[in-house]
């Protein structure tokens, strides 16, 4: 057994590309299952809320705007990456969740996996949720999937890296880009991806993860002005109508907490990507 | 109430300030080369099919009835230019014409009588005479008509003989391939050396737009035919299918509209072909009405350019004057 | 310049409608008494009453629920998907075969001119039907996965800008995915609606499986907050919207929405100008402006502002502006006197804060609703009557000099609906779709609708989509 000290993590924020203290200042204590000490996480504020909200609307357009084929390589570049933190993402679910090494493992498995069908869902959404419409006149008509723009993600509270996989990557496969707030006491495979994501090829912004309290955040997100969907996976059940109701007040698209958390490991099919995802329909006359 | 034609302004009209082949201002130099002219006829807004014609078939759907249908009738026969273009036409077959032209409905005296007689040059004569102490005048189809297809002096003999003929009006067709050839300047050309032969006579200029297939090429020809100084632009030769259409002559109504803000000459128009009811016809003066407007509801600024058209006017003139439906008995056959 | 071309009347004849002076709600396949107040329906360019409606009550409500419920449970849910089909098939043949009265109907209830009513609302009601009546049996296929299930009752709401569309938009796709329906159809345009249940009752349509409760706010309210509404859908103003939306928050109610506008029309310099005009005045003045995806801010490129504007200010003075059961109308009344006094105020506050107003000489009648075309240059971004939804003939005119400057103007708005761009250039067209931030992007033409081309809108002006495969999935429950 070796003598050497461990050198422990830092976790921070992720956000806009960098890994930012939270502007407060603030930090949580974060145990294991147990209780056992394992970090001091950032504890996020609403300014880092509206500072993540600005990142992810700036790199909106260039991620909504690179082609289908190069998202996909992206987001599977993530899952390579992850492939390579397997074991770290492994320690983190089995402290959080207080899984066994096996389930743990098994669980990180699923997540890359989950990951990898996203990243091939990027070239894939135009042709199956798409049409060519057969107008009655002569005109061209037809209608793509585009993404709704800013997403705010409330991750789940339970399952720390599949829940999160589960919410994150159907936002980005669809086009969007991310505010995610990850579980407040499972929040340190968040982070891992963040570094995750900042070491693939995903461009600064366009995913932002903060760690803390969904119930201080979510409040702040969900009257965002400039938030144009919200997920409510992980939002605490007092809260959810709340936060539904201050949603309707821009109109954004909600995804609405389930009255459990589901079981992430079946098949989601389009259920994630499909409310984050406009319709836009283009007529043009036929003619010489 | 009729029109009277009044000769004034179609003579006005066909007098240009500058010299012939010169276009007017502020467009005098776009012919100084083919490339300028090619730039120039190309820089024209294009015309989105589409658009064009829903905007015609919404006009279409205009409803005209009672005092208007009657006002638009009795203008739509002043507008025909009563028209033979047959190889057997013959003296009496013109004569016969003329006389219809210049009273369409025997029995009735206030019905008025038509723009112009149509014929082939060589019984351009035989149409005068025949039309001798009335408004109607003689147009003669020229230039190789209906192809075009001669050399140019030939084409301006044909003119020249037409006028002799005692054509007041001359109505020439485009060189339709060297336009489809890019070759607009001489197809300009053409047009300068006809309005030149035609002396006072005044000259319709036909697109053949059936050959000229887009709207594109119908609203450039258009203005070409105007800047070379052609005094009405007219859409057919009616040999060719298809002849006029609503849209044509929508492309070409903007067309001599645009020109006329543009240049403040004012320039007429003449659909021909395939016109043969008085629904058709009503539908162009509506046409006409909301594209043009107004200035150009006079027989100096439209025709229609038919046959079987006026028959068909009268018809309906009898209908809405004896309050019951008539029949073919009731009105001549040419 | 008055034309020597006088268009003398051609009205469409009113008698092949007959209007009850009263009518009741239709539940559960009859006619019969609410037991709320009434309300009366009012011609709008004439400001004749035309008949009383019901103003349907909480307990209406209720009943019209009930009796979708059981419709749907013990009728219309089992029904064979081919037989629902074949009802739809039937609807469409009805609303054709009686298309003449329902367009003069629409006519006097709503102020729009016949030749709109008549070509273009019944026909694409009819159309709706149609398309959605052959999707009944092949919801397999509808990208849902298999068997996807109908999620109940739906309480539908519907604006007054286009009573009977507005209608087929919302009746035709649930009943097709087999759902049953409660619909309110707005205050001020009750009566093509009340028609349509004739139409259903003709067509031997189960009972209960469509239900017209008349009545306002509150009737819609109730209607929303059913607790036994399995989902809602509404067309109308952001501002209902957002009231439904907070309304449902916290249900497991599903929900669309189809909003506001504020459309950008772009016309770029080497557009077809005349056609380009067309698509302004279109854009603009179809439906008196009342449309939510209306090209109320035209952006045109500024080498071709002057061009473009004369030949738009002269394309407008040919616009034919009364009696809406003229043949000949192209601009009717507006629909009620509270829309007048909106579209004034905002005409007032576009003059006070700066913009020239223009508006072509014409004669208004003397009663009823009216607002000529109105055309406001000299607009800025910041004006309100360039952010505001007007919902009335006037056109904001703004410009710009590159692309960029056009998609940056364009998609400043909290809207999202529809767009317009008009260049003959192909790969512009292309990029400027692309960027454009709307649900809807009509380039080289404008409010062109089809029933196999789904229509909604991005950010505030609403979700969901109605209209083609993608209206579907609004409907059904699956793997979505």
């Amino acid at each position: 057994m070796s003598d050497r000290l461990a050198v422990r993590k830092t976790y921070k924020l992720y956000l806009g590309g960098a890994f930012p203290r939270s502007e407060s200042g603030r930090t949580y204590e974060v145990t294991d299952a147990r209780g056992h000490f394992l970090a001091n996480a950032a504890r996020a504020s609403r300014k880092d809320a509206r500072d993540a909200v600005v990142a992810a609307r700036g790199a909106f357009a260039m991620w909504s705007g690179a082609t289908a084929y190069n998202r996909g390589q992206v987001l599977y570049r993530v899952a390579e990456v992850m492939e390579g933190r397997a074991a770290q993402f492994a320690e983190e679910v089995a402290a959080g969740e207080g899984l066994s090494a096996g389930k743990a493992r098994a669980s990180v498995d699923a997540a890359i996996d989950r990951w990898v069908w996203y990243a091939g869902w990027t070239d894939k959404l135009a042709g199956v949720l798409g049409s060519s419409n057969p107008v009655a006149g002569p005109y061209f008509g037809f209608s793509v999937p585009e993404p709704t723009g800013v997403v705010a993600v409330l991750a789940p509270q339970r399952s720390s890296l599949l829940g999160l996989v589960s919410v994150v990557a159907p936002v980005l496969a669809a086009g969007n880009t991310a505010v995610v707030v990850s579980s407040l006491e499972r929040p340190l495979p968040a982070i891992t991806l963040g570094e995750v994501l900042a070491t693939s090829d995903v461009p600064g912004g366009v995913a932002n993860l903060l760690t803390g309290d969904a119930a201080e955040l979510a409040p702040w997100l969900a009257e965002h002005a400039d938030v144009d969907g919200i997920d409510l996976a992980g939002a605490p059940t007092p809260l959810a109508m709340e936060l539904e109701r201050s949603a309707a007040g821009t109109i954004k698209r909600v995804l609405r907490t389930p009255a459990e958390e589901p079981d992430w490991t079946a098949d989601p099919g389009l259920s994630r990507m499909r409310p984050f995802l406009e319709t836009k329909s283009v007529w043009h006359p036929i003619g010489v | 109430m009729t029109h009277v034609l009044d000769p004034n302004a179609l003579d006005g009209a066909g007098s240009q300030d500058t010299a012939p082949g010169t276009p007017p201002e502020p467009f005098a130099d776009v012919t100084r080369s083919g490339d300028a002219f090619r730039a120039f006829l190309h820089g024209l807004p294009g015309v989105d099919q589409v658009g064009a014609e829903i905007r015609a078939k919404v006009l279409g759907t205009r409803s005209i009835k009672t005092t208007a249908k009657a006002w638009a009738i009795d203008t739509a026969i002043s507008m025909v230019d009563l028209t033979t273009l047959e190889g057997a036409d013959t003296p009496g077959k013109v004569r016969s014409l003329a006389a219809k032209a210049r009273r369409p409905d025997p029995e009735d005296l206030t019905c008025p009588s038509v723009a112009a007689v149509c014929v082939y040059g060589d019984l351009a004569d035989v149409a005068k005479r025949a039309l001798e102490g009335t408004d109607v005048r003689v147009a003669a189809v020229a230039t190789a008509f209906p192809s075009g297809r001669a050399s140019r002096a030939v084409k301006l003999a044909d003119v020249r003989d037409a006028v002799a003929n005692g054509a007041d009006e001359i109505d020439m067709v485009i060189d339709r391939g060297a336009f489809l050839a890019g070759r607009y300047l001489d197809v300009f050309d053409e047009i300068v050396a006809v309005k030149e032969a035609c002396g006072p006579a005044h000259l319709k200029v036909i697109l053949e737009t059936g050959e000229l297939v887009t709207y594109d090429n119908v609203r450039r020809a258009s203005w070409l035919a105007m800047l070379a100084g052609g005094d009405f632009i007219k859409t057919s030769t009616g040999k060719i299918s298809p002849a006029s259409t609503l849209p044509v002559c929508l492309v070409m109504l903007e067309a001599v509209r645009d020109f006329r803000a543009a240049t403040g000459r004012q320039v007429g128009l003449k659909p021909a072909g395939g016109i043969r009811t008085t629904k058709d016809a009503i539908k162009h003066l509506v046409l006409v009405n909301e594209t043009a407007g107004a200035d150009w509801l006079s027989p100096d600024w439209f025709r229609l350019g038919a046959s079987s058209l006026l028959n068909d006017l009268l018809l309906q003139r009898q209908k809405l004057r004896t309050g019951h439906y008539s029949g073919p008995d009731h009105v001549s056959v040419d | 310049m008055t034309s020597l071309f006088e268009y003398a009347p051609a009205p469409e004849s009113r008698s092949i409608v007959d209007v009850r002076p009263s009518y009741g709600l239709f539940v559960d396949g009859e006619f019969t008494d609410g037991t709320g107040s009434t309300m009366k329906t009012v011609n709008p360019a004439t400001e004749e009453v035309l008949s009383e409606v019901a103003v349907g009550s909480g307990e209406d409500v209720d009943r019209a629920v009930r009796a979708a419920r059981r419709a749907f449970t013990r009728v219309w849910g089992p029904m064979r998907p081919a037989d629902r089909g074949k009802y739809l098939f039937r609807i469409a043949r009805l609303l054709q075969e009686r298309a003449r009265e329902f367009a003069v109907l629409e006519s006097l209830d709503n102020g729009k001119p016949i030749r709109e009513s008549r070509d273009f609302d019944v026909p694409q009601a009819a159309a709706h039907f149609f398309h959605h009546a052959g999707w009944a049996d092949k919801l397999d296929h509808a990208g849902l996965g298999p068997a996807p299930r109908p999620l109940g009752v739906a309480g539908q709401v519907i604006p007054w800008n286009f009573p009977m569309l507005m209608l087929a938009w919302k009746i035709a796709p649930a009943l097709a995915t087999g759902n049953t329906v409660v619909l309110k159809p707005a205050e001020t345009t009750p009566l093509t609606a009340l028609l349509f249940a004739e139409v259903c009752q003709q067509a031997d349509l189960p009972p209960g499986v469509v239900n017209i409760v008349t009545g306002a706010g509150d009737t819609g309210r109730s209607l929303v907050a059913h607790p036994d509404v399995d989902k809602v859908a509404f067309t109308g103003s952001t501002e209902v919207g957002r009231e439904i939306a907070r309304s449902v928050a916290g249900t497991q109610k599903r929900l669309t929405l189809e909003l506001g506008g504020k459309a950008a029309n772009i016309v770029f310099d080497d557009a077809p100008i005349d056609q380009a005009v067309e698509g302004i005045v279109r854009g603009i003045f179809f439906n008196q402006g009342h449309v939510c995806c209306a090209g109320s801010r035209l952006l045109v490129q500024e080498s071709v502002h002057d061009e473009v504007l004369a030949s738009l200010q002269r394309r407008i003075g040919t616009l034919r502006i009364g009696d809406p059961l003229d043949k000949n109308t192209d601009i009717g009344a507006i629909n009620s006197a509270e829309q007048l006094v909106r579209i004034r105020e905002l005409s007032e506050i576009g003059e006070a804060e700066g913009a020239q107003r223009w508006q072509p000489e014409c004669t208004l009648p003397d009663r009823g609703y009216w607002f000529p075309p109105t055309v406001f240059t000299d607009v800025s971004a910041a004006h309100r009557i360039a952010r505001d939804e007007v919902f009335g003939p006037v056109l904001s005119v703004l410009t710009f000099r590159t692309p960029d400057e056009a998609v940056a103007k364009a998609n400043n708005t909290t809207y999202g609906l529809s767009a317009g761009v008009w260049t003959e250039k192909g790969s512009r067209i292309l990029a400027i779709t692309d960027r454009l931030r709307a649900g809807v992007v009509w380039a080289n033409t404008f409010n062109e609708f089809d029933p196999t081309s789904p229509f909604g809108g991005y950010k505030q002006s609403g979700y969901g989509r109605e209209g083609g495969r993608q209206g579907l999935a609004a409907y059904l429950q699956g793997d979505h």
